[in-house]
């Protein structure tokens, strides 16, 4: 068709000056650093053939914060707010995780109180991380009313982070051996309010977007992945699971009291955009049910583990009593070492496995500590994903995959 | 359900000498094996018949500065989905001979993980098809992640180890 058209304006022009040629040439272009579109820091350099994306090259580390080399240096409770700063849609999943790593280290086992709140926390973590990712993909595809519908409950999450730890973004919510506060009366409140109101939401939201005809064509077969590449490509949370693989840390390797709640996987068929953006829907269904089953069940009992030497003990008791002065002391001055040792955690963060390497050498930080991103691994197969289709798509596809900067380049 | 015991004795009669140090620190079973067989080794755990070892979980590295002739360590964690087993095994390197092979080859998520502790430990991994810096600039002459190079101001003499810790 091409050749057609310039057939017809060559015969247009005058003779003197000879045809035009055709020449079969790629266009690159840059799709980000920084672009409204791509939300956060990273770079594509796409190689289109008109409007069809050839190949693509990321570039990364734009928000690189060394944060392996920081943690080389920090007493184990500062290293808490370098984990905020990674997925920061989801800090308290992050924190908890940290926490749980240590726990393992020293050998702490918590009360089931605390375990229990920090299993709400987490999944109000996910709510949170979900509702953006799903209500920004909503923008990205023009429908920007769904993502106003959730965000005011996504501010009401926020709510309940700063009831129960005082903080909105980057939480550093709890503390190793426990919570740093019990839920006080207000936060249990805010939390059994939210559930019903939550879900008559994301029922909302649903009606909006999940038979929605303009939203379907612009999703569905876009940006598809085989379980078998998902695999080899390291994929996990609901990216792999969109792909059929039924892997959730939570079910496979339960910690604080996942084994005690009863929620499903939910899983998809080709891992499409349109699967994603499913699975995560279900998935906010199934976290507001283990949220539901644990305020209703939570246990009496401490809020945080008879470990004095490495739990930062309560502000009155420190005023108070001589040993709290004393640990609170040498844990603020980070003079507690921990035991030689060598962990590996895992917990399913907002986007999939985030994985803590621990290797303690029986001194006040860690020796080496290496954080398994679950966005660093799978977005390398962005560009396979997004082969062949349209500029359009490939935006498509990045928010489906839930690629948060700061976790990225940690 | 495998148990650490189980897989190690599989390990150990199929490669014999070339796997060390069996370990299993908080029950996940760890050992150490040579360079020469990393690759044949992850390969035979992918494609065993009942363990599928599928899916690399992470692959990092250690700098330990003091022990002489096994400075850099290489830690790989593989995970066997349908048997829920995970295991981490190391290579040891020498400071002058940071070459290891590549395990691109067997998974494409190799591909960034390696890259990163390229960027991080300047450890070479051979064969690798873009073995490039990944989160720093291109420039850089240095490994960052490696224990010569202190965080904290070099020039500040007040800041001394033992009152600031490591």
């Amino acid at each position: 068709m091409v050749s057609e058209e310039l057939d017809i304006a060559n015969k247009n022009l005058p003779a003197e000056q000879g045809p035009i040629q055709y020449v079969n040439e790629l266009t690159t272009l840059n799709l980000g650093p920084t672009h409204p579109a791509t939300h956060g820091i990273f770079q594509n350099v796409l190689q289109m053939d008109g409007e069809k994306i050839v190949s693509g090259e990321q570039t990364i580390g734009y928000i690189h914060r060394a944060f392996e080399k920081i943690a080389e240096r920090r007493p184990f409770y500062q290293i808490t707010t370098l984990t905020d700063r990674m997925n920061y849609c989801s800090s308290p999943i992050n924190n908890m995780g940290w926490h749980m790593t240590v726990e393992k280290l020293l050998g702490i086992e918590i009360p089931k109180r605390a375990q229990y709140i920090r299993v709400i926390m987490m999944e109000l973590a996910r709510l949170a991380d979900h509702l953006i990712c799903n209500g920004i993909l909503g923008v990205d595809t023009g429908a920007f009313t769904g993502f106003l519908y959730i965000y005011q409950e996504r501010e009401n999450i926020y709510e309940i982070y700063e009831e129960v730890c005082g903080a909105r973004l980057t939480t550093n919510m709890g503390r190793i051996g426990g919570m740093e506060r019990d839920l006080s009366p207000t936060a249990i409140r805010k939390i059994k309010e939210l559930i019903p109101r939550f879900r008559k939401v994301l029922t909302e939201f649903e009606n909006l977007f999940n038979r929605n005809r303009i939203f379907m064509d612009r999703v569905i077969g876009v940006g598809g992945i085989s379980a078998e590449r998902a695999l080899s490509y390291g994929f996990t949370g609901p990216n792999l699971r969109a792909a059929g693989v039924d892997y959730d840390v939570r079910v496979m390797n339960p910690y604080s009291s996942y084994e005690d709640f009863e929620f499903d996987i939910p899983i998809g068929q080709s891992g499409d955009t349109y699967d994603r953006f499913m699975v995560r829907n279900a998935e906010m269904w199934q976290s507001l049910r283990i949220i539901e089953q644990a305020i209703n069940n939570l246990p009496e009992g401490s809020y945080y583990a008879d470990a004095p030497q490495y739990y930062l003990p309560p502000k009155q008791e420190v005023y108070k009593n001589m040993e709290a002065l004393i640990y609170h002391f040498k844990i603020v001055m980070g003079e507690i070492d921990a035991p030689a040792g060598e962990v590996y955690h895992a917990v399913e963060g907002g986007n999939g496995e985030l994985g803590f390497y621990l290797i303690s050498d029986g001194g006040r930080a860690p020796y080496r500590l290496h954080f398994r991103r679950p966005c660093f691994i799978y977005y390398q197969a962005y560009p396979e994903m997004c082969k062949g289709l349209t500029l359009s798509d490939a935006i498509v596809i990045m928010s489906s995959m839930n690629v948060i900067a700061g976790e990225l380049d940690a | 359900m495998l148990t650490n015991e189980e897989v190690a004795q599989t390990i150990i009669n199929q490669f014999g000498e070339a796997v060390t140090d069996f370990d299993d620190p908080y029950n996940l079973l760890t050992f150490s094996t040579s360079r020469e067989q990393i690759v044949p080794l992850i390969s035979f755990l992918k494609s065993h018949s009942t363990y599928q070892f599928g899916f690399l979980t992470d692959i990092t590295a250690v700098h330990y500065p003091d022990s002489v002739g096994k400075e850099f360590c290489v830690v790989y964690h593989m995970h066997s989905l349908i048997n829920n087993f995970r295991l981490r095994i190391k290579v040891y390197l020498t400071a002058d001979d940071v070459h290891i092979p590549t395990m691109t080859g067997l998974f494409a998520s190799a591909n960034w993980m390696e890259r990163e502790t390229f960027d991080l430990f300047g450890i070479i991994f051979d064969g690798h098809p873009d073995l490039r810096r990944i989160l720093n600039m291109e420039e850089m002459d240095y490994f960052p992640m490696r224990k010569e190079y202190p965080l904290e101001d070099s020039t500040r003499h007040d800041k001394i180890d033992a009152l600031f810790g490591r």
